[in-house]
């Protein structure tokens, strides 16, 4: 605001202020003294100047108003649901902490699950929830794109007047300037030739989940003109909806200049079973892989490559292995991964996956032919060889580190349908406990089938049995808070008291797992309640 | 902030929003704490009754369990009783309870008060019952001659401590204020302690203001020499209050210091709860509420006060309306009161406060001035204003706020204090560039928004 003063006040009030700084020793204030000290007299008329300055204050020009935030059409959520949210974003974790958990739900581990129904509800959240919600995306990039889904236009808006929400600017493409819909050649067009790189990646990966052919069209006609780190980029995008169609433009780019560019091409062609590279990596792997006619018992014999040469490279092959391995099983592996499991049968005596995994292999190369055909059913998302390779989930070879490592087999897992990925983690605890469950559990759809939660928690229990400490299946214990089903809540009830204690358990162990329990079953009422919360009426 | 809403009505009178029951809190760490306890784990046989009183039994880490009730049904604040050690006032365990019932999950069915439960409420309201029935009676009993010469002496020490000030205020300016950069911040301390000697706190809080400004940035020269002006005005208002109107000599006393009791006449209305917000340091919380009368329009405050640990007892909603009487104290054109009898529970309403244009809100901080020329800030709706980023022309070009006038080309600035506050980031929210109508206090600093509501209908968002 600013003083409304008629023109001989301004200059009176800064002689005060020159006098006052100054001191009235120094400097004699334009006042009346009038029989009183200059001090006095100084106070005494700024004292009326600034009650004058300040009743007469007025408001000041306005500034442009900014543009109003898109509307947001969505229904707003119910006043329940908001109070939740409100909850769920003001429980920062314990700073510090690391010790007990406590038997409280953690509640911010509860948003991602709650911002999915959310979403899947089609809800807008009350403007005021923005704040806390862009926080807390700002703090934890895997909430991101559910978060700035559920926030909407406004929460754009805001972006764009906060320096510390500028990742949601990056993040929504265009700044929030919605995208050219596909069906809008010219807008898809122009942002392609003048966007900004993240919005014509999102541009881009928008299209190819509408209409993957012209997608690539799009890509083609700036091909040769594009910055290598950005093909790279591009090309990653053509994964979603690769098809037969692709195989051309994929041809031409494995001749690329940058070896990146070149690798990646490989990799999504021999994903495409019927391509001529698939079928090359076929031929050559074919001659590497045969089934010895001589010995007793079927038994398939490796004959690694001996040399990687320009046809390989050309098709993705990367000739120098890292260091500590050897070149030729270096090579070996690479052409395995990348030749069509179909081959298989054809070449190895007419078997089925599980057949050929089952058969012994010459001279230790057991362990990298498995791996290889590993990499390929996830890479050809090929779920008999994956059901193959994963064999029975309680033999013993799958509880300790066989040819398959946990993480394989978790990627393997991934190519199953849920109910059957389920069973097979269900039966994997059943047989080896948790300790090794975790990156198992980790690809099961949520919630749970019951066998797995049912798996799950008897497991639990036993561990509990067994005296060891809950801590040790933190992991494990946070997994199933937010992957159990909310109806097991009543079957955990038996087990949130705390038990006597067997004289040969961990002292203390009865009340931590008790508490343990206690917050599990807590949780997963809560999970029960939000959904409830989020149903419209 | 979400406000209760109709639905809720139909349980046990209002059911509390999660931000109300923290609003409790004494401290950051128990309102952290409590919420760790609202959730069902450690609670036991928990419930509720239709008359406002939770309770529930939460596992520690002792083998006997704590036993906690709250009663929300008294108007004049909720009391806890809880069987923990702590001295906070909630404890967690009140919170917590208080956060688990709030959250309507059905982890505290309406149910019948345990024993243990019962015999505490029945001992408390029995006590409330006993003192309100004692009240008003003869217990401000004593001597008036002895009261007054009380008085008298009170005012000498007063004179002496004002007389004293006008001398080191004079000195001051005799010497320049540059002379106060260099001095430091140990003088004024020094004259503030000899002001609460002479009991006048109004002026020794003023005096330790003043100490905190030399060197406080650009422009510190004008600020200081504003309050050491509006501080002489004050003294001199003491020295010779037998000269002035009866209301501006009332505002001098209650600046100075002296306790005024709000004598003024009851005034029966439905008051909305415009905004609560605490300030203050470690030794104690001073609480406002901002009240509008929905039918007579007009704004009062309400103050109360915490000791350390503890928040004030007076907890009201934002965005409710209560039936209640209020006193105001003496004083030309003031606002604060004191909350008399109330007749029911805060309510919802859908009234919102009646609103100015900036201008016109600009004009009514003036007119206050006249009443009361040491008021910093004014309770002012500013209606129809959009929130809009400004550059800032005097400093270099950080950003400024302004609330603009939807329907015109002026703007209230805010104050660079609410600039840094979360409460810039709700309102900005919630207004999305459309019109919204914000209460809050204009100063000559600018404006501090309190409590905002959308052009649309809706909810009151608090925003301090």
């Amino acid at each position: 605001m600013s003083p409304s003063d008629s023109a001989a006040a301004p200059v009176l009030w800064e002689e005060l202020v020159t006098a006052a700084l100054l001191g009235t020793d120094r400097r004699t204030p334009p006042v009346e003294a009038a029989g009183r000290d200059a001090p006095v007299a100084l106070l005494d008329a700024a004292a009326v100047q600034t009650v004058r300055r300040r009743a007469g204050l007025r408001p000041a020009p306005a500034a442009p108003r900014p543009e109003p935030a898109a509307v947001d059409t969505r229904p707003l959520l119910p006043p329940a649901a908001a109070r939740r949210l409100t909850m769920l974003l003001s429980d920062r974790p314990a700073t510090g902490g690391g010790g007990r958990r406590g038997s409280a739900p953690d509640l911010m581990e509860l948003l991602p699950q709650w911002l999915a129904l959310a979403n899947e509800r089609g809800f807008a959240p009350p403007p005021e929830a923005l704040p806390p919600l862009l926080d807390a995306a700002r703090g934890r990039t895997d909430l991101r794109p559910a978060a700035l889904r559920f926030a909407g236009p406004r929460a754009l808006w805001l972006a764009r007047l906060n320096p510390d929400w500028r990742f949601a600017l990056r993040a929504a493409p265009g700044g929030g300037a919605a995208l050219p819909s596909p069906a809008e050649p010219e807008g898809v067009e122009r942002l392609w030739q003048e966007g900004l790189f993240a919005e014509r990646v999102a541009l881009l990966t928008a299209l190819r989940a509408h209409t993957p052919a012209k997608a690539r069209e799009l890509l083609d006609t700036t091909w040769t003109t594009e910055r290598a780190e950005d093909r790279l980029m591009f090309l990653d995008s053509l994964r979603t909806g690769l098809s037969a169609a692709d195989e051309p433009f994929l041809e031409r780019a494995l001749a690329d200049r940058s070896r990146n560019v070149r690798s990646t091409a490989a990799e999504l062609l021999s994903a495409l079973p019927d391509s001529e590279l698939a079928g090359r990596m076929a031929a050559r792997a074919a001659s590497c892989v045969v089934v010895d006619p001589t010995a007793e018992t079927a038994t398939i014999m490796v004959e690694a490559p001996h040399e990687c040469d320009a046809g390989m490279e050309r098709d993705g092959m990367v000739a120098k292995a890292p260091a500590g391995r050897g070149e030729r099983s270096w090579w070996l592996g690479q052409l395995v991964e990348a030749a069509p499991l179909d081959t298989w049968t054809g070449r190895l005596g007419g078997r089925g996956p599980e057949e050929i995994v089952a058969l012994p292999v010459a001279d230790d190369w057991r362990a990298e032919l498995h791996a290889a055909w590993c990499r390929a059913a996830v890479r050809q998302r090929d779920p008999l060889w994956a059901r193959a390779l994963l064999g029975a989930p309680a033999s013993p070879e799958a509880g300790g580190p066989g040819a398959v490592s946990l993480a394989e087999r978790a990627k393997l897992l991934a190519t199953l349908d849920k109910e059957e990925r389920a069973t097979w983690v269900a039966g994997f605890i059943a047989a080896h406990g948790l300790s090794e469950a975790f990156q198992l559990l980790g690809v099961c759809a949520v919630p749970w089938t019951e066998p797995l939660g049912r798996a799950v928690v008897d497991a639990l229990n036993i561990a509990r049995d067994a005296g060891s400490y809950p801590w040790s299946f933190s992991g494990v214990m946070g997994l199933a808070e937010r992957c159990l089903d909310p109806a097991e809540a009543t079957r955990l009830d038996a087990l949130t008291a705390t038990p006597d204690e067997p004289e040969d358990a961990s002292p203390g162990a009865g009340g931590y797992w008790a508490e343990a329990f206690q917050r599990l079953a807590g949780t997963l009422r809560l999970r029960a309640t939000i959904r409830e919360e989020l149903t419209a009426p | 902030m979400v406000g209760p809403t109709v639905d809720d009505m139909t349980q046990q009178g209002v059911r509390w929003t999660a931000d109300q029951v923290l609003a409790l809190a004494p401290d950051v760490a128990s309102r952290k704490a409590g919420s760790k306890l609202g959730a069902a784990g450690p609670w036991s046989e928990a419930g509720s009754s239709d008359e406002g009183t939770v309770w529930g039994l939460c596992k520690g880490s002792g083998s006997k369990p704590y036993q906690t009730v709250i009663d929300l049904a008294d108007a004049a604040g909720p009391a806890y009783k809880c069987s923990c050690p702590s001295r906070k006032f909630p404890c967690k365990h009140a919170l917590g309870l208080l956060l688990l019932w709030a959250g309507g999950d059905g982890a505290v069915p309406t149910s019948q008060a345990p024993d243990w439960a019962e015999q505490w409420l029945a001992g408390r309201r029995k006590r409330v019952e006993d003192k309100r029935s004692a009240g008003g009676g003869s217990s401000t009993a004593g001597d008036p001659e002895a009261a007054r010469r009380r008085a008298e002496r009170r005012a000498e020490r007063i004179t002496a401590g004002a007389t004293e000030l006008e001398q080191r205020l004079a000195d001051l300016l005799r010497e320049g204020l540059a002379s106060a950069e260099r001095a430091g911040y140990g003088p004024w301390e020094e004259t503030a302690a000899r002001m609460v000697d002479a009991q006048a706190p109004g002026l020794a809080a003023r005096v330790r203001e003043l100490g905190a400004i030399p060197g406080s940035g650009p422009g510190w020269p004008v600020r200081l020499l504003e309050e050491c002006a509006l501080l002489h005005l004050l003294d001199q208002g003491w020295l010779r209050r037998g000269e002035l109107p009866e209301g501006l000599a009332a505002t001098v006393r209650s600046r100075v210091g002296l306790p005024g009791s709000p004598d003024g006449p009851p005034q029966r209305d439905s008051w909305l709860i415009l905004a609560q917000y605490d300030t203050g340091d470690s030794r104690l919380t001073t609480r406002r509420v901002w009240l509008y009368g929905t039918r007579s329009q007009q704004i009062r405050l309400l103050v109360s006060y915490g000791a350390a640990g503890r928040a004030p007892e007076l907890t009201l909603p934002v965005g409710l309306a209560l039936e209640a009487e209020l006193s105001l104290y003496p004083g030309a054109g003031q606002l604060r009161a004191a909350l008399g009898e109330q007749f029911a529970p805060p309510a919802p309403t859908a009234t919102r406060p009646r609103g100015r244009t900036p201008s016109q809100a600009a004009a009514r901080y003036g007119e206050a001035l006249h009443n009361d020329p040491w008021l910093d800030s004014y309770p002012l709706t500013l209606e129809r204003v959009i929130p809009t980023p400004a550059q800032n022309t005097d400093d270099d070009n950080s950003s400024i706020w302004q609330l603009a006038d939807a329907d015109g080309d002026l703007a209230l600035p805010l104050t660079p204090a609410f600039t840094s506050r979360p409460g810039l980031w709700r309102l900005a929210a919630l207004s999305g560039g459309a019109p919204v109508t914000v209460f809050g206090e204009l100063g000559h600093r600018g404006f501090t928004p309190l409590t905002a509501w959308p052009e649309a209908e809706g909810a009151a968002v608090a925003l301090c």
